[in-house]
């Protein structure tokens, strides 16, 4: 106390000198190197994983890297990828929800009964088919809050029922075709983004991010506080440019990035901003990782567990729906199989920790791109499918334990 | 005795009249009684079991008594919930802090009541933690690291930081110094003198007579649940372990009665 500050005139949050600030370019790589080591991953396995995934398969098959192999990697993704951006909202609070394929599976019959068999209008059976999800959703969320059931069984007995449910609403005939020129099916199967919209898409999160950076930058000087590190800032946007840039160029070489793709991605970015900018996403994580003390903040628990157990259910409705457009059919075997897991396993692979308190968004993105990138690459191997639920269950097995690994590295280095 | 001192003073901001607390066949609480005035430090101590947490805990909105009558600012309140009772001006640091390890100090001291919930305010947040922070001379390095990365003292810091956030008319301390070293306990001391000077209400549980002795104006005395006597700073060491114990003849003076003879019984042979 009696030595005085040793920059007393640095803006507030520069005053400790015990802070070792990191502006410029090694100083950024630096506190990434650091990050790493003491286990706080983030992104890293994806981008590696991708990275070993394209080597392997375009060695042995090159059509894998094949522009319209992308495209249609794109549309499978997004089925799967909408019902893991649920997946990532239970995760984290440290709940689960194993029923998500069944609901899916519900909500294609649901869409496949009244649309086509009675004849009811899409958007009216979208309607119903998200409702059903969103009803789900509230009744695990009163299991879990009222009932004290654990989600894991709550979500277990859900997957029967609402199994049981799908094939009760198919009846004996067991499938329902879809139309093929409506717009529900074109939507799954080929409604492709205009190449000037791509493009333009491709350099918007570059711009904002520059834009963003500018604007908390001023407002930071004008509070006192020192200045975002405008560099680094610009190297990120510049970096997320190109990157988005020539993935659209590599795309438009095929048939372009789908309709649906983008439908996926705007869901995510509207989770993101929910989840990192919001008082909602603050609690979300709060009670995800000390459940009593976000309780004696005065933060409404029951209604976190109520709105996250219901973004999940609906979601996974909505997974449903586009792939009934996506196949063209709603089909007992919509939601079965490995789409569970697949969802699951996308978001722990993306970073988002089964342990709750940890995640993004964007970890469903990436993640269900790895996964999709490794059933795709095995298909074209006419590997059979014993072998990819083998290598699928492998790869999750593989994405929890760099998971509980990370997070032992990150309680010895103190990082939460 | 305890009357003619609870009758002094300006009106209380605290009145608790008769407040029972049962868990089951066990009753914690038995009619206590407790008056808290603006400006002033009212210490709560007792043995381990008698009652303390739990008094904290019924005031923080934790728990609901199971009878009597809480009096907020001469109104009668239900303390239905932790966010009510910070609603009403009624902040509490927990035994335990409540932090959220995952997030970072800023996120941590406004957590729960963040500054414009659809559209977070980073920058005013930050701001207002660093100025709260200085407001407590608080030594964090930095407010944008996670709450794990920091030491015991300065999770406490924080915690305690962020019971002044919402201007509270009455803080609550459960053994803020347990944790803490002798230059930080003197800290949150000085810190509690502070508070009580800005014409808050501060409750204090301590363990530490001597922390409890330099601070308080007053120390309520619970035993077994229930309110046993109302003593000064100035009360003798050996009245307040008295009252503490339920007796004169207790293990704290026995022991020391034991040392005076083994004194005694040497000197002879030196």
């Amino acid at each position: 106390m009696s030595t005085p500050d040793p920059i007393s005139s640095a803006s507030l949050d520069r005053a400790d000198s015990r802070v070792r600030n990191d502006e410029s370019f090694a100083g950024a790589i630096r506190s990434f190197v650091d990050r790493i080591r003491s286990g706080d991953l983030g992104m890293l396995p994806v981008i590696v994983g991708l990275i070993i995934i394209s080597i392997v398969f375009t060695a042995l098959n090159p059509v894998f890297l094949a522009p319209n192999n992308l495209v249609n990697l794109l549309f499978d993704c997004a089925t799967v990828g909408v019902i893991s951006l649920g997946i990532v909202c239970v995760l984290m609070l440290g709940e689960i929800d194993l029923s998500v394929g069944s609901m899916s599976g519900l909500a294609s019959a649901i869409i496949g009964v009244l649309w086509v068999n009675t004849g009811m209008p899409l958007p009216l059976a979208i309607i119903a088919a998200l409702s059903t999800g969103a009803l789900v959703g509230v009744v695990y969320a009163v299991f879990y809050t009222r009932l004290g059931m654990p989600s894991f069984v709550a979500t277990l007995a859900g997957l029967l029922a609402l199994l049981g449910m799908q094939l009760y609403l198919l009846g004996s005939t067991g499938s329902i075709n879809l139309p093929f020129q409506s717009d529900l099916v074109r939507f799954g199967q080929i409604m492709i983004m205009p190449a000037w919209l791509s493009y333009l898409l491709a350099v918007l999160p570059g711009a904002l991010l520059l834009y963003r950076g500018w604007h908390t930058s001023r407002r930071r000087v004008a509070a006192g506080l020192a200045p975002l590190a405008m560099r680094l800032v610009i190297a990120k946007a510049v970096a997320l440019t190109v990157a988005l840039g020539v993935a659209a160029w590599y795309l438009h070489l095929g048939r372009g990035i789908p309709w649906m793709f983008a439908l996926f991605v705007l869901i995510a970015v509207v989770l993101n901003y929910g989840l990192t900018r919001t008082q909602w996403g603050r609690s979300m994580f709060a009670v995800g990782g000390n459940r009593e003390a976000a309780r004696r903040a005065g933060i409404n628990v029951n209604r976190i567990y109520v709105s996250a157990f219901v973004i999940c259910s609906t979601l996974a409705a909505a997974g449903g729906i586009l792939g009934a457009s996506r196949l063209a059919s709603s089909s007992q075997q919509a939601g079965t199989g490995d789409v569970n897991l697949n969802a699951i396993a996308a978001a722990v692979i993306g970073g988002t920790s089964l342990f709750g308190g940890r995640g993004s968004a964007w970890s469903a993105v990436l993640g269900i791109i790895v996964i999709q990138a490794i059933s795709n690459g095995l298909t074209l191997l006419n590997l059979s499918s014993s072998l990819r639920y083998m290598i699928t269950g492998a790869v999750l097995a593989i994405a929890v334990i760099v998971d509980s690994l990370a997070r032992r590295s990150r309680v010895t280095h103190g990082r939460g | 005795m305890s009357a003619a001192m609870q009758a002094s003073g300006p009106e209380p901001i605290l009145r608790l009249r008769g407040i029972s607390k049962n868990f089951g066949a066990v009753s914690a609480l038995t009619e206590i009684d407790l008056d808290v005035r603006p400006g002033e430090v009212v210490a709560l101590v007792g043995d381990n079991g008698a009652g303390k947490s739990t008094l904290v805990k019924i005031l923080a909105g934790v728990f609901q008594p199971s009878s009597g009558t809480i009096e907020f600012l001469g109104q009668q309140v239900t303390l239905s919930g932790p966010g009510k009772a910070l609603e009403l001006g009624i902040a509490t640091v927990f035994q335990d802090l409540a932090l959220c390890e995952n997030l970072d100090v800023v996120a941590n001291l406004f957590l729960g009541h963040e500054l414009s919930p659809w559209q977070l305010d980073e920058v005013g947040m930050e701001l207002r933690a660093w100025s709260l922070l200085r407001e407590l001379a608080a030594r964090i390095p930095s407010v944008r690291q996670p709450i794990a990365s920091l030491s015991g003292g300065q999770r406490q810091t924080v915690a305690i930081a962020r019971s002044l956030l919402l201007s509270p008319k009455i803080i609550m301390l459960d053994e803020p110094t347990a944790a803490l070293g002798v230059a930080q306990t003197a800290e949150v001391l000085n810190l509690i003198e502070r508070v009580r000077d800005r014409g808050l209400g501060v409750i204090i549980i301590s363990h530490n007579m001597e922390d409890v002795r330099a601070v308080a104006d007053r120390i309520v005395v619970l035993r077994l649940g229930r309110n046993n006597g109302v003593f000064t700073a100035d009360t003798s060491h050996q009245d307040l372990v008295a009252a503490i114990t339920g007796a004169a003849e207790n293990s704290v003076t026995r022991r020391q009665k034991s040392r005076a003879d083994q004194a005694t019984s040497r000197e002879p042979g030196l």
